[in-house]
């Protein structure tokens, strides 16, 4: 998977799960300040993550990383990190 | 300090004949059934379930006409009462200054909370992906008051937020309820109702207690037949009413249109059984609810029955209203043979026809009442179509398990 599919595969959950407008989610658009998600729409964007990426959020584990979730670029971060070893490569030249 | 006068200012309904008011009373004008069969659905969800017939809604909603953030908290069930809700303060034009003022209430409730979602729930908990792999609105849509609690978010309502569940008497008991609130100085205007939606969980649950129709599943329009010989259980349908009621002080400071007054209300437990109603305890409401009123027996002039179509349930009520009104004194229909029985909303939903037949100047007859049981007789039963009559005065009887009977008394409005 590229960085940019990691990205739009983000944005389509965003899309999907909360009915935001795809031109607002640039990359350091706010969740909560910006996007308009609450406490309730965090724990169920995780859900959605771990169905479309297919990895299993450890609560004991994550719980800090997920709190510090802010921003749309925040979120591809956190799913690189889950998904090592399995690569995300930078956008092919 | 006295008691206040309640009247009614709004109302709102989501029934099996579509969405609004109007909808609903075209389709008890109409005289026809919105019952109809459901048997491939269900057979495939309970294999075995032996009443294959229901009353969904003929006109289905936008659930995206709900905002998202109200919305992501409902099951069908709350979304029904919202849209009921918001019927009904539409009519109301109760201000948004009145919603966060602390003086406007909410008391809506329902059979359960959503029944489709608790059969998500039931289906994640079984396959181990509970609780991680749901919503987290997964239990506002399930817990008991999730009618009044949305409702209420939905609004923006800050005063009580009551969900007095009893299951097919719940919106009768939320109008009574919501009837003394504001009679006692409490809050100002209450929305106020319930709603249940369409589930084979739910039709099983009928079935296992053996109170649902099944000799009619080839032919859905002639069943639930109250009062009828024929009857057999009945019929299971969906929706919500809501109703905006308000101290007579509130509705005329602010020039509402005042629909109806509400007199009385009574509600109290059967004390003999959970499941077979006995006429004693439906007697004995009904007296306590005229008794409330204020109004005798014999300035009622109309009826609207519980009248479910079950065996036991009929027989009992018709005895009540005999012994309390005198033999043949009072019209009396039931309108479970057009929509269904409406469970946590049919309280509410026929209250708001009745209310409708007040203003309208009509009776709507009992459909599927093609000849009398002989254990109903000695009740004027309202069964050769629409009547042009004026009323002034009626009762509206709603009965649960659970061995709860509940009674309203209304009438027209006068300064």
């Amino acid at each position: 998977m590229t960085e940019p599919e990691l990205v739009d595969r983000v944005k389509r959950v965003l899309v999907d799960e909360f009915e935001l407008e795809e031109p607002d989610l640039h990359a350091q658009a706010n969740l909560y300040e910006d996007l308009g998600l609450d406490s309730l729409d965090s724990v169920d964007l995780v859900v959605a993550l771990e169905k479309e990426f297919d990895f299993k959020v450890v609560r004991a584990v994550d719980e800090e990383k997920i709190r510090a979730i802010r921003t749309v670029d925040d979120i591809c971060g956190f799913i690189v990190q889950k998904m090592k070893p399995v690569a995300v490569r930078p956008e092919q030249a | 300090m006295p008691v206040r006068r309640v009247v009614v200012t709004g109302l709102g309904a989501v029934s099996p004949y579509g969405l609004g008011v109007e909808a609903m009373m075209r389709g008890l004008r109409s005289g026809s059934s919105a019952v109809v069969g459901m048997g491939a659905e269900w057979s495939r969800a309970i294999p075995g379930l032996t009443c294959l017939v229901g009353a969904p809604l003929a006109e289905r909603y936008d659930p995206k006409s709900i905002p998202r953030k109200f919305r992501r908290s409902m099951g069908p069930t709350a979304m029904m009462a919202y849209l009921a809700g918001k019927e009904a303060l539409a009519q109301a034009k109760a201000p948004e200054s009145l919603h966060e003022s602390g003086r406007m209430g909410v008391c809506f409730s329902s059979t359960t909370g959503s029944a489709a979602s608790l059969a998500n729930g039931f289906e994640a908990y079984q396959s181990k992906a509970f609780p991680g792999g749901v919503s987290s609105s997964l239990f506002f849509q399930i817990m008991s008051h999730t009618c009044a609690a949305n409702v209420a978010h939905a609004f923006g309502v800050r005063g009580r937020v009551v969900s007095p569940d009893a299951a097919c008497a719940s919106s009768a008991q939320a109008v009574g309820l919501a009837f003394e609130f504001l009679q006692n100085g409490k809050q100002d205007l209450m929305l106020c109702g319930g709603a249940d939606e369409l589930h084979p969980l739910v039709v099983g649950c009928f079935d296992l207690v053996q109170a649902s129709s099944h000799h009619f599943n080839d032919t859905p329009g002639k069943t639930p037949r109250p009062f009828d010989k024929d009857r057999d259980g009945t019929v299971c349908g969906e929706g919500a009413g809501a109703v905006a009621l308000e101290s007579e002080e509130s509705a005329r400071a602010r020039g509402a249109d005042i629909l109806a007054e509400i007199l009385g209300f009574d509600t109290l437990a059967d004390g003999g059984h959970l499941a077979e109603p006995r006429t004693e305890s439906i007697r004995r409401c009904l007296y306590n609810a005229l008794d409330n009123s204020g109004v005798s027996a014999d300035r009622i002039d109309y009826v609207n029955a519980h009248g479910t179509g079950t065996i036991a349930g009929d027989a009992a009520e018709a005895e009540a209203v005999r012994e309390v009104f005198g033999e043949g004194n009072v019209p009396v229909s039931s309108l479970k043979g057009h929509m269904g029985h409406t469970l946590g909303a049919s309280g509410a939903l026929e209250l708001i026809a009745s209310i409708e037949m007040l203003r309208r100047g009509c009776l709507i007859p009992t459909l599927n009442l093609e000849e009398l049981s002989e254990d109903c007789k000695g009740v004027d039963h309202l069964r050769n179509g629409v009547e042009e009559r004026p009323i002034r005065c009626f009762v509206k009887n709603s009965f649960a398990f659970g061995g709860i009977n509940t009674v309203l008394v209304l009438k027209r409005y006068e300064a």
